[in-house]
């Protein structure tokens, strides 16, 4: 195996396009090395890009915040801007492991590793966040949403990865939340989980929103009809009554040792229906 | 393949070592520094057993590449007590029996004295959220939350 340590994205890119298969992006490592040991993977080059300029950074753009992909989770969690701005991702990201996973893990990881059960891949979709791709023949934005592709996929050419994730600016009045579902309280994987992220207008009724389930198929599930039943309405009883159906219908979970398909599909609505409730309290705060 | 030199500050001394692009800074703390207080458990991050601090923050070193650790800060158990007088929390673990095998208490010592640095009375809930990723096979934990709380307290000056 060979470690390098790239100083700039167009080395690292260079890299992993020479390596090909048997190349890995190494950040937080939570993942790789687990991987690595099991035998699942066998690199014969690890990119360390934990070095290149800015990757270990959180800096203000255009009213959001752009999340280097060598930001710790705790880093993430400690930073009050982002809490400020998009607390349900910072909610997602902090339930990742344990304080030491913390110390290491990344949102990028989380999105990379292609698990569908990640706890901040739904929060990060609801909350419209845009990668930044570099690759061989130069960079491109992706909304985050658009990545995951099944388990361990996505939608990422040969020699490319996500450097950084802009979470974009939001309206006053706006806020998020994710909640998600472990039979344990702390070091769990989400049986079913969501995440919900919303604008209200003046008078209290949801100007905007998006709702997106984890855990309850092959990827990410964006309940375009479940934001549709609150959009316009105030949250009330049957607003939410319909938006729990809807993400019931939207939800295609697996059965396994985890959770079972109904379960799962009666859970993920559950979910929603408070997240929902809980990023409608959030925004009212943020006047 | 190609070994690697590495050099790196532990508990305030650079120290440097060779060692293959694969090992992991828990090895080389252990195989090649000589520092066998951090400890193996499960060897995938979910014991903390190898609970050590890189630049600021508590991580399991068995999970980190020795490579990576070129240039950081690395704290372990080895540079907890002060010459012969043992850190609080070491005394009160002593004390309050928190320990049986002793094979958790290193990378416990080290994840609880980061978080009384960062909150100096932490409420019960905080302790054990904490220290969730420090597993003990022995004691049921209630005797290490409360060598903590007892630590915790005597570092904040309140106790005889």
């Amino acid at each position: 195996m060979h470690f390098v340590s790239p100083q700039s994205t167009e080395e690292a890119a260079r890299h992993l396009a020479e390596g090909g298969a048997k190349a890995r992006i190494l950040a937080g490592g939570t993942d790789l090395l687990v991987q690595m040991k099991s035998g699942m993977v066998s690199p014969e080059t690890v990119i360390d890009i934990k070095r290149i300029p800015g990757m270990r950074d959180i800096t203000e753009e255009d009213g959001g915040y752009r999340v280097g992909a060598g930001v710790p989770g705790q880093q993430l969690n400690e930073h009050a801007g982002v809490k400020s701005l998009w607390p349900g991702v910072v909610e997602a990201c902090d339930l990742i492991g344990s304080t030491q996973i913390q110390g290491r893990c990344t949102i990028i990881g989380n999105l990379c590793n292609g698990s569908p059960a990640a706890d901040t891949v739904p929060a990060m979709a609801a909350a419209n966040a845009v990668a930044h791709v570099v690759g061989p023949s130069g960079t491109r934005d992706v909304p985050v949403a658009d990545l995951p592709q099944g388990p361990g996929k996505l939608a990422l050419e040969e020699g490319e990865f996500v450097a950084s994730v802009l979470l974009p600016a939001r309206p006053k009045r706006a806020a998020d939340a994710y909640l998600r579902f472990t039979p344990r309280t702390e070091m769990d994987i989400a049986v079913a989980s969501a995440a919900v992220s919303l604008e209200l207008a003046e008078d209290g009724t949801v100007s905007d929103a998006r709702v997106v389930l984890g855990a309850v198929g092959p990827k990410i599930i964006v309940a375009t009809a479940a934001a549709e039943a609150i959009i316009g309405t105030k949250l009330d009883d049957d607003a939410l009554e319909a938006m729990t159906k809807a993400c019931r219908d939207a939800a295609t979970p697996i059965d396994d040792k985890r959770g079972t398909v109904e379960f799962r599909t009666q859970v993920a609505g559950v979910l929603a229906k408070r997240a929902a409730r809980i990023a409608k309290d959030r925004a009212g705060e943020r006047t | 393949m190609s070994k690697l030199h590495v050099t790196t500050t532990v508990n305030g001394d650079e120290l440097d070592f060779v060692c293959p692009p694969e090992e992991t800074l828990l090895d080389a703390l252990r195989g090649r520094l000589g520092l066998s207080g951090s400890k193996e458990g499960c060897g995938t991050g979910d014991c903390g057993a190898c609970t050590v601090k890189m630049d600021g923050r508590l991580v399991c070193a068995c999970l980190v590449l020795a490579p990576e650790a070129q240039g950081a800060e690395i704290e372990t158990i080895e540079g907890m007590a002060t010459g012969e007088s043992l850190h609080p929390l070491q005394s009160s673990f002593i004390d309050n029996a928190a320990l049986q095998c002793g094979i958790c208490t290193p990378g416990i010592l080290v994840a609880a004295k980061d978080l009384l640095e960062r909150n100096p009375d932490p409420s019960e809930t905080e302790i054990r959220y904490w220290l969730a990723g420090n597993l003990c096979r022995c004691t049921g934990y209630d005797k290490i939350i409360k060598a903590v709380q007892f630590a915790a307290a005597e570092m904040r000056g309140e106790t005889a």
